[in-house]
């Protein structure tokens, strides 16, 4: 009995550092085809954002009026997502977090931004900062383009990064290309006129 | 199910945090691009042994894997993308974990991807594709 207690305990304590990458990446890998296995499931977070807007404001708009419940298991998903956020954030709350690349801290610190613990900076990602238009641009404008993009595109990093050039579909490597290269620009020339 | 554990993992392995993100879109750190780089062959090889052995899902169907056909909304849509991940250093799936861990201010970022999907659904007539 005390065994398995510290068995059990060391797991936690193992479960709340960080996961290195070579952990992470084959659990997000198997997603896929336990997915298929689960009932012909194609991996792609970004359609839930479609679903919620069905489900809620469908409107006279075609594109919107489908067999959203078909597809529940995708608001399923994305309320797991929710779930594993919380169990992840507060119950195996991170002990000691993955640092940062020192340039990178470097450079954020030259744009006026604190690399803290926290997944956010507060200085543009809170409530309280959130006046300028500078930060309503990264903030409002930013998650606009993100269910914009994904829609026009026909998925995100989940459904075209991994389940599409997983199944080498050529559509989704020319999304992936495209849509990183797009995100090193913004990163590295946009979001720093936006911050200073 | 499979959402949770997702979840958990995107959270643990530091892929819902946008420092993170300016570290992987300045070629400053290795974790992100160490996790595409083991996520998309384990799913590759796996599909490529479900398609081999011909595994039937759990109501003993065939897999069956939808081919995306191209059109020009796939380069339109994956620059206007690119620019607002760069900026919000989060895809939608990460905005849901971030909600989940306790951050209030992701809801913002939620409830703009849903007007940017709703306006691009708006708009789908009139957009190239």
């Amino acid at each position: 009995m005390l065994l398995l207690n510290t068995i059990i305990l060391k797991l936690i304590d193992l479960l709340r550092q960080p996961w290195p990458w070579y952990v992470a990446g084959p659990i997000i890998g198997l997603t896929v085809p336990l997915l298929l296995l689960a009932g012909n499931k194609m991996l792609g977070i970004s359609s839930s954002l479609r679903q919620i807007c069905a489900a809620c404001f469908p409107g006279e708009i075609s594109f919107l009026k489908y067999k959203w419940k078909d597809q529940l298991w995708n608001l399923f998903f994305a309320a797991g997502l929710l779930i594993g956020g919380f169990i992840g954030g507060v119950i195996l709350k991170p002990v000691t977090p993955m640092p940062i690349s020192d340039a990178t801290v470097k450079t954020l610190n030259s744009y006026g931004i604190t690399v803290t613990r926290n997944l956010l900076p507060t200085e543009v990602f809170s409530w309280s900062h959130l006046l300028t238009w500078q930060h309503l641009i990264i903030v409002v404008g930013g998650g606009f383009l993100v269910g914009f993009g994904t829609r026009y595109s026909g998925g995100c990093t989940s459904g075209h990064g991994i389940a599409g050039l997983s199944t080498f579909q050529w559509p989704s490597l020319v999304a992936v290309v495209l849509f990183f290269a797009s995100g090193i620009l913004t990163a590295n020339f946009l979001l720093p006129l936006l911050l200073k | 199910m499979f959402g949770i554990v997702f979840g958990i993992t995107l959270f643990k392995s530091d892929a819902v945090s946008w420092f993170r993100m300016q570290e992987m879109f300045r070629f400053q750190g290795f974790q992100m691009f160490g996790i595409f780089m083991t996520a998309i062959p384990t799913a590759a090889l796996t599909v490529f042994l479900i398609r081999k052995f011909k595994i039937k899902t759990l109501d003993h169907e065939p897999v069956q894997i939808p081919t995306k056909k191209f059109n020009w909304g796939y380069v339109y849509g994956a620059i206007l993308f690119g620019v607002g991940w760069g900026l919000t250093g989060a895809c939608p799936g990460p905005i849901y974990v971030q909600i989940g861990s306790g951050l209030s201010i992701a809801i913002l970022t939620l409830i703009s991807a849903l007007a940017g999907t709703w306006v691009y659904s708006y708009l789908k007539p009139k957009l190239p594709h």
